[in-house]
């Protein structure tokens, strides 16, 4: 089995164009992963797959995260000009300050693929790619069209994260029903207070009679000056 | 992207692909009868379902459903401790708690690098042996009780399953929620007198296989209807991720028990029976083969098994808080890969929590398997795939 640095340089060399990153791994397990850029991830995954020397024909797990924005606090040190009087003179003097600033990482989902050889009987490689953002461009090229087995899998990410993998043969929620709004698996996920609430007629109904309750509402006899 | 979501019917098209189901042009005018069945079909194991658009009794198009039985246990177990997921894996494939157990355990102690004793490996061989051949046997049991033979071999079968869940329940105190292992060990040492036990009941299983095997194997009625029927082929087998006894009987030789060695299982002699057609029939047959092989390496481990402790006395049950990392950990299922995927922030939850059910990848190819044949197939065909609903829908 090829350590990651090698599986790389196998990439960039048969791949042209291929940006490929190595994700270490700080734990014990040691499975160490690569990031890919989503415009070659196609190529790549049959490389992989076709490749006489890795052959990892067997795609067998495709996991979703959620990584949301964090902000952190960070102490950074700031020169100011700060005007003082010394010695009676007034002057302006450089100092450094200590300031606390909340810096913003981006959020981001991502998904990762775990690929084994059962030809060869190695693995596991795994493969990662990132969406830009979470909200707007979710975009994810799908790696249905090499690995088959993908299929469930990334339609329930596309249902519980969100992701939606361009080239999916068959993209539709899996667990959810169809006409789920939301992605429960994101950690700001909230779960609605009624999960079968449907508009009916009588809305407009009872949010005439809510705002009887509250005091606001304008009545109809008001209007007519009794 | 989004508008896909829709509740499209089973006569819907589908693109194609070479790893794709080829359509099948339906005969005479082309009128379609579509056919919900489930969520409450008794050959279904639970509540899932098959949109099938039929062309008389032939199957033109299949659409699997599912998420009846969807609780979320991935997002439950991120909002808990590690060891709290452990009785939960449990209720997963809730015919095999104990494989459930191990692949959880095996991926945390994959993320902390926690040894596991001696003795405690072979607990976990013993009882995950023992829990493959009570799935075989059932699973075996249904297939047959789907055919029409209502009930007899189906209670053969449960006869020899009682037998290992009172097992089961004489150590862990409970027949199927077992709550079994730990990360670094097993919960409870097995007694002498449970050990002889098991032995009594371990001498006693060969002579049921060879009755089953009787009674089925060369059966005229179980060869006609299973013989050529739901044949999946090795490549689209491998390509579209199946894996435990299917994939075997689509004759590919991958046993995670002998590819990772997880565990003790390289000091076993055994060995892996394999398949020819990629049918029903050679499922059938694998599942009878590999519950011999369960039983030697039972014989093996019950001769072996060392005295010492059952846990790491190192090991840490409360304030448990793995280093920020992430591991994969496998195992050889009695119905495939079953893979836990944790990724941890250094917290006492995992950050990720991720199952990769064997169940659910290996209704990837239900489709292909059905197509053109009878409806009355389907059945059969669903049931070698051997599913549990508590993992497909998780």
């Amino acid at each position: 089995m090829k350590k990651v640095e090698e599986i790389k340089a196998a990439i960039e060399a048969a791949v042209p164009g291929a940006a490929v990153e190595i994700v270490s791994n700080p734990s014990v397990s040691g499975q160490h992963s690569l990031r890919l850029a989503p415009e070659s991830a196609v190529a790549v995954a049959s490389f992989l797959r076709d490749d006489p020397e890795l052959a990892l024909d067997f795609l067998s797990n495709v996991t979703g995260i959620d990584w949301p924005d964090k902000v952190t606090a960070e102490r950074v040190k700031v020169k100011r000009q700060v005007v003082k009087t010394v010695d009676g003179v007034e002057q302006t003097v450089e100092e450094t300050v200590e300031e606390t600033r909340q810096r913003l990482d981006p959020g981001c989902l991502e998904a990762v693929y775990h690929l084994y050889s059962v030809a060869k009987k190695h693995g596991p490689v795994i493969l990662r790619m990132r969406t830009q953002d979470r909200a707007d461009h979710v975009d994810l090229p799908s790696l249905t069209p090499v690995w088959r087995s993908a299929e469930f899998q990334e339609r329930e990410i596309f249902d519980l994260y969100g992701i939606a993998f361009t080239g999916h043969p068959d993209l539709r929620r899996l667990l959810m029903w169809p006409e789920f709004k939301d992605h429960p698996m994101r950690k700001d996920y909230r779960e609605p207070d009624d999960f079968e609430y449907e508009p009916t007629a009588h809305d407009e109904v009872l949010k005439r009679a809510e705002e009887h309750r509250a005091g606001t509402a304008v009545h109809a006899d008001a209007e007519c000056g009794q | 992207m989004r508008d896909s979501q829709t509740n499209s019917s089973a006569v819907a098209e589908k693109p194609e692909g070479w790893n794709r189901p080829a359509l099948i042009k339906p005969s005479g005018d082309g009128e379609l009868l579509e056919v919900a069945m489930g969520p409450h079909h008794p050959s279904t194991h639970g509540v899932f379902r098959m949109d099938l658009a039929l062309d008389g009794e032939r199957v033109i198009r299949l659409r699997p459903v599912f998420g009846y039985l969807h609780r979320n246990h991935e997002k439950i177990a991120e909002g808990v401790s590690y060891l709290a997921s452990m009785p939960y894996t449990d209720r997963l494939d809730y015919i095999c708690p104990i494989t459930n157990n191990w692949a959880y355990a095996l991926a945390v102690e994959k993320l902390t690098g926690q040894e596991v004793p001696e003795r405690a490996e072979y607990l976990r061989v013993i009882l995950g042996e023992l829990t493959r051949f009570q799935n075989h046997a059932s699973s075996i049991g249904f297939l047959i009780q789907e055919m029409g033979a209502s009930g007899t071999p189906l209670m053969y079968a449960f006869r020899e399953r009682e037998k290992i869940l009172d097992l089961f329940e004489k150590l862990t105190g409970a027949r199927m929620m077992v709550n079994y292992m730990r990360f670094g060990g097993c919960r409870v040492d097995a007694s002498p007198a449970w050990l002889d036990a098991t032995r009594k009941v371990v001498a006693g299983l060969p002579e049921f296989v060879n009755e089953f095997d009787r009674l089925l194997g060369s059966n005229e009625i179980l060869m006609a209807r299973t013989q050529g029927v739901g044949v999946l082929k090795a490549d689209l087998a491998v390509n579209a991720g199946v894996t435990g006894p299917m994939l075997r009987g689509s004759g590919v030789n991958y046993d995670i028990r002998k590819v990772d060695g997880y565990g003790i299982y390289n000091r076993f002699n055994f060995r892996v029976p394999l398949g020819d057609h990629g049918d029903v029939y050679d499922r059938f047959i694998v599942r009878m083969l590999e519950m011999r092989e369960s039983i030697t390496i039972l014989e093996q481990a019950l001769k072996d098994i060392p005295r010492g402790p059952v846990m790491d006395p190192k090991a840490k049950l409360r304030g448990f808080r793995p280093k920020p990392g992430e591991a994969y950990g496998r195992i050889e299922g009695p119905k495939g890969e079953l893979g836990f995927y944790l990724i941890s922030d250094g917290g006492p939850n995992p950050y990720r929590y991720r199952i990769r059910p064997p169940s659910l990848i290996n209704l990837t190819v239900l489709e292909d398997m059905c197509l053109g044949h009878d409806v009355a197939d389907v059945v059969l065909i669903f049931g070698s795939v051997d599913i549990v609903l508590g993992e497909v829908d998780r």
